[in-house]
């Protein structure tokens, strides 16, 4: 029963829009593009996990959320320690005054490793933190604001807030954290070399399999009376809380669950990248992360992946050839997608693109699902 | 800590960061001054308010180029002609900029905050290809160089007085503006019921076009006096944004008295800080304070008793 | 408090809310019997509105208590009063647009209420029962599959006391139900709250003294945060205060 079901999903057009990008990250790109080029793109599907969560709290449930890079940064943060304790080991800082530690540690004349770092010694006990750190701060945040009723600008500007305090913290502990320069110098995960092309792509492939985990949670949540609820509440909040509801608890959810996304996009960041610093976690990167969800479509999931996708290559083009023309550019985008696209390139999708299908052979019109679809449910 | 200083110098250090305090209050009062209105008032989001303040740097620099090489002789006087250039060229850009873009979104805040960030991007790069990447510094005329000894260990800096005198008298002439005037009266409608204000014969797209434009230049003149203190870059405009929101949200986002109030605390708070803590950490203590707060009185701290 | 209140499902007593020193309701007692049809009307301002929000815990009262089948409302959050079993509806029509008739209903369905409970809830055979007849209920059995932004205003409160009775409240609470509504709307309503009362308590505001006049088992006028009379509709109809503050000569 279940098999067919989905089976039918499969052979919906939402589902064929989900196997059409399966195919394009596990297929195509690893054909076309070398270790290098499969690497970038690794690199911009990490923000791909902001945005999914962004997707969720933002398009669905009108919590705009511009400090998401915390969380992107806190998951990076915990990768990033774990490996560089590993590549801290006494063999290789053997030159140190105090062997065993991060170099910059040594540089800053700690003679011991602070106490918050000894859990990272543990792959265990980094999985877990990658999510749960993020998960742990998202909590405290959401239920001091949402149990009191904050919601709209005025949260969005304290989660900024919160951002250039974390950045400020990071750049300022410079003992503990790396400071401006972050946690460099990463090498091996376990003993296996992560630097290799042959590591990179592997890399690569875990994090296109970690990114469709999330997807189909993400779809899951928004497909489930939560996600209806969630839609509710943006349009209706009060009528929801008279409906019995405790409007708080289920910000709250989307809330923690987009910051466990971007814990794990950082995380995978650190990993194919290779370091992590404070310029992912503050103002800046966190609204990037909001502009590659707009631009995507910010209801549609699918539409995130793409527009996290297309922004990076264009920033990756542009600062390369015409580094002026970038600020520009993404100025004119942020403008762009409020006041002329607002569903993005989702949307425009749905509105040319669409009617355009039934063009295509009847396999592709077969509408699987049992349950009526919603106007605003979003698959491409 | 404290137990190294003795008494009279713990009053004057106290005394002398008071001033300094004092300074950053000046700064942040124009710029929250400015935002208040905008945000407060309207409940517009300007992320590009920063930029519009470095708009005016950038005007008064010219200005001070201007007359430092056509006018030397009357460069006692540049000051007072660039801070009302600086008004004029931000309320311009501020009103073209409404009737562009910010007046299509007015039942849109989250999208407004992100289209005026956009704004903030396009601003800050034409800075910089305009002026150049480096920051730039305006020279001080004469009579605001120098300090006033008020006792043997603290000496008060001239132009630190004078932009504080200003943001003084700005604050009043806002006040008198939005409680005592027509003008003021005819904002105070269009916001708390439009319909019946149109329909009492108020053309609310103007009334919204020159308060946009009024906090716009009232962040230029704060540029202006900024350029007092320190130099002036392209991104000189983010170091405070943060700051100046959280001043405004802090002080409870539709008084002024509340404005100015908040402002003046955390600038106190922050610079008290600054000398008995790193500057970072002064700063991200000052910043965790407020946030703490407002979530435990998202209201704002200073904010009147609304009916619910 | 008195022993009598046991028998009353609503027990509201010296219900006092001031925004800052104006007493929108002003030391305010009323007193429901179960499967009552309670109307209340009185002059825009008198505070009727706000009754019901003090009561759905949309305001906080600054005195007085309110006794829901014995259990203090004051204290509660909005959430917990209607899962307690009351249900408000609003003056304007607050549906979700966005959804259809359907979906506006199931979201209204007394489960799944937790975020546990909303993310493994699944649309069994119960739900689109239950679903299915509160529509037939509200006269909206045909359009289950319309987005509600297209319903008609008399559609869209119909639906939204759909939203209401799926609850399965004890007492429900309806602010101008047939407001905007035109004559035969009307009517259908009237029917639709004759159904309804059969099973459940009801207190109304309304204006339309035709419409009062049809439904109302009891009235209560109120003027300037205070009842002013109460009684039958005749009884009220007839009070010389009511007449020279409301209904006119």
């Amino acid at each position: 029963m279940k098999a067919n079901r989905f089976f039918d999903w499969l052979m919906s057009r939402e589902g064929i829009y989900y196997v059409l990008l399966a195919f394009l990250l596990v297929v195509i790109f690893p054909l076309a593009l070398d270790a290098f080029r499969l690497n970038m793109i690794g690199k911009y599907l990490t923000y791909a996990f902001a945005a999914l969560g962004l997707v969720l709290c933002w398009g669905r449930s009108g919590i705009l959320s511009l400090g998401q890079g915390i969380f992107f940064g806190l998951g990076g943060y915990c990768m990033a320690m774990f490996l560089k304790l590993e590549a801290s080991s006494p063999e290789n800082t053997a030159i140190q005054s105090t062997p065993g530690i991060p170099d910059f540690m040594d540089w800053n004349q700690l003679t011991a490793l602070p106490w918050f770092w000894e859990p990272f010694h543990s792959f265990s006990f980094t999985l877990i933190a990658v999510v749960a750190v993020p998960a742990l701060l998202a909590l405290i945040i959401a239920v001091a604001m949402f149990k009191r009723r904050v919601g709209g600008v005025y949260f969005a500007i304290i989660t900024q807030a919160i951002a250039a305090i974390l950045t400020i913290l990071i750049i300022g502990q410079q003992g503990f954290t790396g400071g401006v320069n972050g946690i460099t110098d990463l090498r091996t995960l376990m003993g296996w070399d992560i630097r290799t092309d042959e590591a990179k792509t592997l890399l690569y492939f875990v994090c296109v399999g970690m990114l469709f985990l999330c997807l189909i949670i993400g779809a899951w949540v928004m497909r489930s009376k939560l996600g209806r609820i969630l839609l509710a509440m943006r349009d209706q909040e009060d009528r929801v809380r008279f409906s019995g509801y405790d409007v708080a608890s289920f910000k709250i959810f989307v809330f923690c669950l987009a910051a466990m996304f971007a814990g794990i996009g950082g995380a995978m960041f650190t990993l194919q990248v290779g370091f992590m610093s404070p310029s992912f976690v503050g103002i800046v990167p966190s609204i990037e992360m909001v502009i590659l969800c707009a631009v995507g479509g910010r209801n549609s999931l699918l539409g995130a992946i793409y527009g996290a996708l297309i922004v990076n290559a264009a920033k990756t083009f542009f600062s390369e050839s015409f580094p002026e023309l970038w600020l520009y550019g993404l100025g004119v985008l942020f403008i762009a997608v409020v006041l002329a696209f607002p569903d993005g390139l989702a949307g425009l999708y749905r509105r040319y693109v669409m009617p355009l299908e039934s063009k295509l052979p009847a396999l592709l019109r077969r509408n699987g699902g049992n349950a009526p679809t919603l106007p605003v449910e979003e698959t491409k | 800590m404290f137990a190294d200083y003795t008494m009279t110098e713990l009053t004057s250090i106290f005394a002398m960061q008071g001033f300094a305090g004092l300074s950053l209050f000046s700064i942040f009062v124009l710029m929250a001054l400015g935002l208040a209105i905008i945000f407060g008032q309207m409940g517009v989001i300007n992320m590009a308010h920063g930029e519009f303040m470095i708009l005016g740097a950038y005007t008064t620099y010219l200005t001070a180029q201007v007359f430092e090489s056509l006018m030397p002789g009357l460069y006692g006087g540049y000051f007072f002609v660039a801070m009302f250039l600086a008004f004029v060229v931000t309320f311009a850009l501020g009103a073209l900029v409404e009737w562009l873009m910010i007046r299509h979104l007015y039942h849109r805040p989250l999208d407004t905050l992100l289209a005026t960030w956009g704004l903030s991007l396009i601003l800050q790069q034409t800075y910089r290809s305009v002026f150049g990447a480096r920051e730039v510094g305006v020279s001080l005329p004469d009579w605001m160089m120098g300090s006033i000894a008020v006792t043997d260990l603290v000496e008060i800096p001239i132009n630190g007085i004078f932009v504080m005198v200003l943001a003084l008298l700005i604050a009043f002439a806002v006040y008198l503006l939005m409680y005592r005037s027509g003008w003021g009266r005819k904002v105070r409608a269009v916001v708390q019921n439009r319909p019946m204000a149109e329909a009492v014969g108020i053309d609310s797209g103007r009334v919204d076009r020159v308060t946009f434009a009024l906090g716009c230049g009232i962040a230029g003149v704060a540029g202006s006096a900024f350029t007092m203190i320190g130099s002036t870059g392209p991104t000189s405009g983010q170091l405070y944004i943060v700051d100046t929101f959280l001043v405004v949200v802090f002080g409870g986002a539709q008084s002024l008295l509340g404005t100015i109030a908040s402002a003046f605390t955390i600038s106190q708070a922050q610079s008290t800080m600054e000398f008995f803590l790193s500057g970072s950490m002064a700063k991200v203590l000052t910043l965790l304070v407020v946030v703490g707060i407002l979530m435990l009185r998202p209201q704002g701290l200073f904010a009147m008793k609304v009916r619910r | 408090m008195s022993p009598s209140n046991n028998d009353f499902i609503l027990a509201v007593e010296g219900l006092t809310v001031s925004f800052d020193g104006f007493k929108a309701v002003n030391d305010l007692s009323l007193y429901l019997e179960p499967k009552e049809i309670r109307v209340i009307i009185g002059p825009n301002g008198a505070g009727k509105t706000t009754v019901l929000d003090l009561i759905c815990g949309k305001t906080r009262a600054t005195e007085g208590s309110i006794k829901f089948r014995g259990k203090e409302l004051t204290r509660m959050s909005e959430h917990n009063i209607v899962r307690s079993g009351v249900g408000r509806k609003f003056q304007n029509p607050s549906i979700y647009e966005d959804l259809t008739v359907f979906e506006n209903l199931e979201v209204s369905y007394p489960a799944g209420r937790s975020v546990i409970g909303a993310l493994a809830f699944k649309r069994d055979a119960e739900v689109i029962e239950a679903v299915e007849e509160v529509a037939k209920t509200i006269f909206l059995s045909d359009m289950l599959h319309q987005e509600a932004a297209l319903l008609s205003h008399g559609q869209k409160q119909w639906l939204e006391i759909g939203m209401l009775l799926i609850q399965k409240p004890d007492l429900l609470m309806l602010d101008e139900p047939v407001a905007g509504m035109s004559v035969a709307e009307r009517k259908k309503t009237a029917e639709l709250l004759r159904v309804i009362t059969e099973n459940h308590t009801v207190l109304v505001i309304e204006h339309d003294m035709q419409f009062v006049g049809d439904i109302a088992d009891r009235v209560t006028v109120m003027h300037q945060g205070q009842v002013l009379s109460e009684g039958s509709i005749d009884h009220v109809k007839q009070d010389p205060k009511v007449i020279e503050v409301y209904l006119g000569h």
